[in-house]
């Protein structure tokens, strides 16, 4: 009964040893950094109690920057470093700490207050939204999907919606295109409005996280009034959105615009001229275009870089290229020029969303298509056909045909991209999202490393990562 | 009456002054905090929400009191009460009132008139880096340590700056007796014009953002900075012995706006000629004390409710490289001027 079989009886011993070190070797070549646990005894190991994910050795540190075919500049991988680590010390930020923006875990090794290494570690918030979305049909999709970045939900579901319906090959109506355009402008203002706030309360400024949220409130207000909640509306659906925009959308969009136009006159006044303010941001935390491109970061975080790449410009949706708007772009890539970039784009949206307002034509806000769109609850009594349709459509589902499809947006954090394979029936076969977040907490060890415990919380803000879009 | 029941009484009065005014700041800063905010703030307990701090004093006194396993046990205890004592004997030498005539002897409206009140509490106020320190070291814990490693470099760099911008005050009046300092800054320069402290205006600035650092508040609550080493040297405290922290920092916020008002402002003078009748008279000068005070603390209040914090290299390159060379050259010209005054010019 217990009998332990020693598999490597059999084998001389040199031979085991020599395959288990190229196993190793090999492993540590394909796996580079990101292999956590490894058997090997490492330096920090002895002298930490870090828990299961260590820090790497330095030596091979240089993978954590060089990964698979991408060469980084490594502004943070001290080359000439001599393993003396009687003055550094692991510290972890996270995933339980006041400003790592949900449950991001900073590993970061620290000399006195300078960081040395930092290893961003995810996954506390994993729920397998991917997943659930091959058991879900396309109307229940939207409801998963809009709590993947729960601070720009419309654009979740937009990019949800935009790719089941090029997989179906439907239009949507103009109006349900400027609602579209409407929703999402006004939910990449709520999110920068956010971003400004919990931006402020890192780095100290108390007040501004309260004006952020006030402003922000006025925002959530017409969405609840539109969609019935504030956030997670499950509103953009496939073939056009939920419901027509209240009665006096009109005057409360208005009233909204006047009301956030001048909160963000404000933080300007509060923060442009403020000494500290400036000493804080300028210079921390840059990232060169180079680097962009090669951590794949995307929205404000890339065009504070200097990098003029905007979803809406370069693969407009729903008609998002009739309106005028300009792209904002910073220069230096630094935390203030992605303050800067944030605030100016508030603006721009403000001023879609005022063109939207001004030409929002009339019409069906959904597709005629009765495939996808339920028939009205008056037709299903008189017409046989729309009761088959509407016992169909929510038995069944919409029945997509088979195909890949990926359609991205342009959210308050970059490109929201929503890959899907459908095999036919009415559930997608598989799901796959490009998250802005996860590129911009990649990139985070390049812009801390070498600041100061201070600068990281302000990069850290600056990047405005939703750990439910970076997890999923 | 014996002088040492005159000093029981004082001592136990200043004690309950001291505490019942630390009650109501705490809940006046986050009534104006919140009024700056678009809040409401407290209004729960009491009227107006008067009662919080008393309520939050209550929690935190029933809460357990949790010790860290790798906590320095002696320390970790004893870090708190280092914290507290300085806070509380600083107001000592604070005047709060001119002199009161009670059947035919005169009293002090201070519990003791030191000759070097102003060491005094210089000292006192080193101590209080001490508090901190040992509170972060003793916790066995990162951040703590961090917060502590922050305060002494913090605390005793601002501690020279707050040192040198009180030399001219007392090149000026004398004498380093705070009573001395306040009957110096009697009487007009001209016809109106109060003969405060305040016209030593380098001494004046420097000493208010000293006072600022000293008290580890906003933009220099790098100490203790939330968002950044969650709560600094006292993350690991908690019930009790937090509360022992929060009650010394904001009882230095009021030594320190009652040092401000009495060194800079004047102390207890007012600028109006008196005008109550003579028996309630000499609540004119308390008023006058409270309101300057008052004054300062809600100086304190809208800072943290206005400015971002400092990063660390930035606040030791400010302290070291504007605040002490501007004190110090300041002190120079003071001096300088001082001789003129006493000695003529040399040249005459």
């Amino acid at each position: 009964m217990s009998d332990t079989t020693d598999l490597t009886a059999d084998v001389p011993a040199e031979e085991v040893e020599e395959a288990s070190v190229s196993v190793a070797e090999e492993r540590r070549a394909a796996h580079d950094v990101w292999v956590s646990g490894t058997e090997e005894r490492m330096p920090f190991a002895t002298g930490t109690d870090e828990g299961a994910q260590e820090m790497l050795p330095s030596d091979i540190d240089p993978a954590l920057a060089i990964q698979e075919g991408i060469e980084v500049d490594d502004d943070y991988v001290d080359e000439d470093d001599d393993h003396d680590f009687g003055d550094r010390q692991i510290i972890n930020m996270g995933p339980q700490h006041p400003s790592t923006h949900g449950v991001l875990r900073l590993q970061m090794e620290l000399e006195g207050e300078t960081v040395v290494r930092v290893k961003p570690i995810i996954g506390y918030l994993h729920t397998g939204m991917e997943k659930t979305a091959e058991t879900l049909n396309y109307a229940q999709g939207a409801t998963n999907v809009t709590r993947m970045d729960y601070l720009s939900p419309f654009h979740n579901e937009l990019a949800y919606s935009l790719t089941v319906e090029q997989l179906l090959g439907i239009d949507v109506p103009p109006r349900a295109n400027a609602i579209r355009v409407l929703m999402t402008e006004l939910n990449r203002v709520s999110s920068h409005l956010l971003w400004a706030a919990t931006q402020g309360m890192d780095i100290g400024a108390l007040s501004m996280m309260i004006y952020g949220w006030r402003e922000r409130e006025t925002c959530l207000d017409f969405f609840e009034k539109t969609t019935g909640l504030r956030m997670n509306h499950n509103y953009i659906r496939v073939g056009g959105v939920a419901a027509d925009l209240p009665d006096g959308w009109r005057d409360d969009v208005a009233s909204l615009i006047t009301t956030v136009s001048r909160g963000v006159d404000e933080y300007e006044q509060l923060l442009n001229e403020n000494p500290i303010f400036l000493d804080r941001t300028m210079g921390v935390g840059v990232i060169t275009p180079k680097e962009v491109e090669q951590f794949g970061i995307t929205g404000p975080m890339a065009r504070a870089s200097g990098v003029n790449w905007d979803l809406r410009k370069e693969m407009p949706y729903c008609g998002i290229d009739q309106y005028e708007f300009d792209v904002p772009l910073g220069k230096y890539g630094d935390v203030h020029d992605r303050y800067e970039v944030r605030i100016a784009e508030i603006r721009e949206s403000l001023k879609i969303v005022e063109q939207v307002m001004d030409s929002m034509p009339s019409g069906d806000y959904r597709t005629e298509d009765r495939k996808v769109t339920p028939p009205p609850r008056k037709r299903i009594d008189e017409s046989m056909e729309a009761l088959i349709h509407h016992f169909k459509l929510f038995t069944e589902g919409i029945a997509v045909p088979p195909g890949t499809a990926y359609q991205a947006v342009e959210g308050p954090r970059g490109e929201i991209g929503c890959m899907m394979i459908s095999k036919g029936g009415s559930r997608p076969w598989r799901m796959h999202w490009r998250a802005p977040s996860f590129a911009a907490v990649q990139a985070l060890p390049v812009m801390m490393t070498d600041s100061l415990v201070a600068d990281v919380v302000a990069s850290l803000a600056s990047a405005d990562p939703v750990l439910g879009d970076v997890d999923r | 009456m014996s002088i040492f029941i005159e000093a029981t009484i004082k001592v136990i009065a200043a004690f309950v002054f001291l505490l019942l005014t630390t009650l109501i700041i705490i809940w006046a800063e986050r009534k104006w905090v919140s009024d700056l905010q678009n809040r409401i703030g407290p209004d729960r307990a009491g009227p107006f929400g008067i009662l919080q701090s008393l309520a939050d004093g209550a929690k935190a006194f029933f809460k357990e009191s949790i010790r860290p396993a790798r906590a320095d046990f002696v320390i970790y205890m004893a870090a708190p009460i280092a914290a507290v004592l300085p806070a509380l004997l600083i107001f000592l030498v604070i005047p709060i009132g001119a002199p009161v005539e009670i059947g035919g002897t005169e009293y002090t409206l201070q519990v003791m008139d030191l000759n070097i009140g102003l060491l005094y509490v210089l000292a006192l106020s080193s101590i209080a880096v001490y508090a901190i320190t040992l509170a972060g070291w003793s916790s066995g814990s990162k951040y703590p340590l961090l917060g502590a490693v922050r305060a002494s470099a913090q605390m005793i760099s601002y501690e020279a700056a707050m040192g040198l911008a009180l030399v001219p005050v007392v090149l000026f009046a004398g004498t380093t007796s705070i009573a001395g300092i306040v009957d110096g800054q009697q009487g007009t320069f001209g016809a109106f014009l109060p003969a405060w402290n305040i016209v030593l205006l380098p001494s004046f600035v420097i000493f208010l953002i000293a006072g600022f650092a000293e008290t580890n508040r906003a933009p220099f609550d790098l100490v203790e900075a939330e968002s950044e080493i969650v709560g600094g040297y006292h993350t690991e405290y908690s019930g009790l012995t937090f509360a022992m922290f929060f009650l010394a920092e904001y009882i230095n916020v009021f030594n320190i706006s009652a040092l401000t008002a009495t060194l800079f402002l004047g102390g207890w003078a007012g600028p109006v000629p008196d005008f109550l009748p003579t028996a309630i008279q000499w609540l004119v000068p308390i008023f006058w004390f409270l309101l300057k005070t008052w004054a300062v603390v809600f100086l304190f209040v809208w800072v943290r409710a206005t400015l971002p914090r400092m990063r660390y290299d930035q606040l030791m390159a400010f302290g070291w490289k504007r605040l002490i060379p501007v004190s110090l050259a300041w002190i120079i010209l003071c001096a300088v001027a001082i001789g003129f005054r006493e000695f003529g010019a040399p040249w005459s």
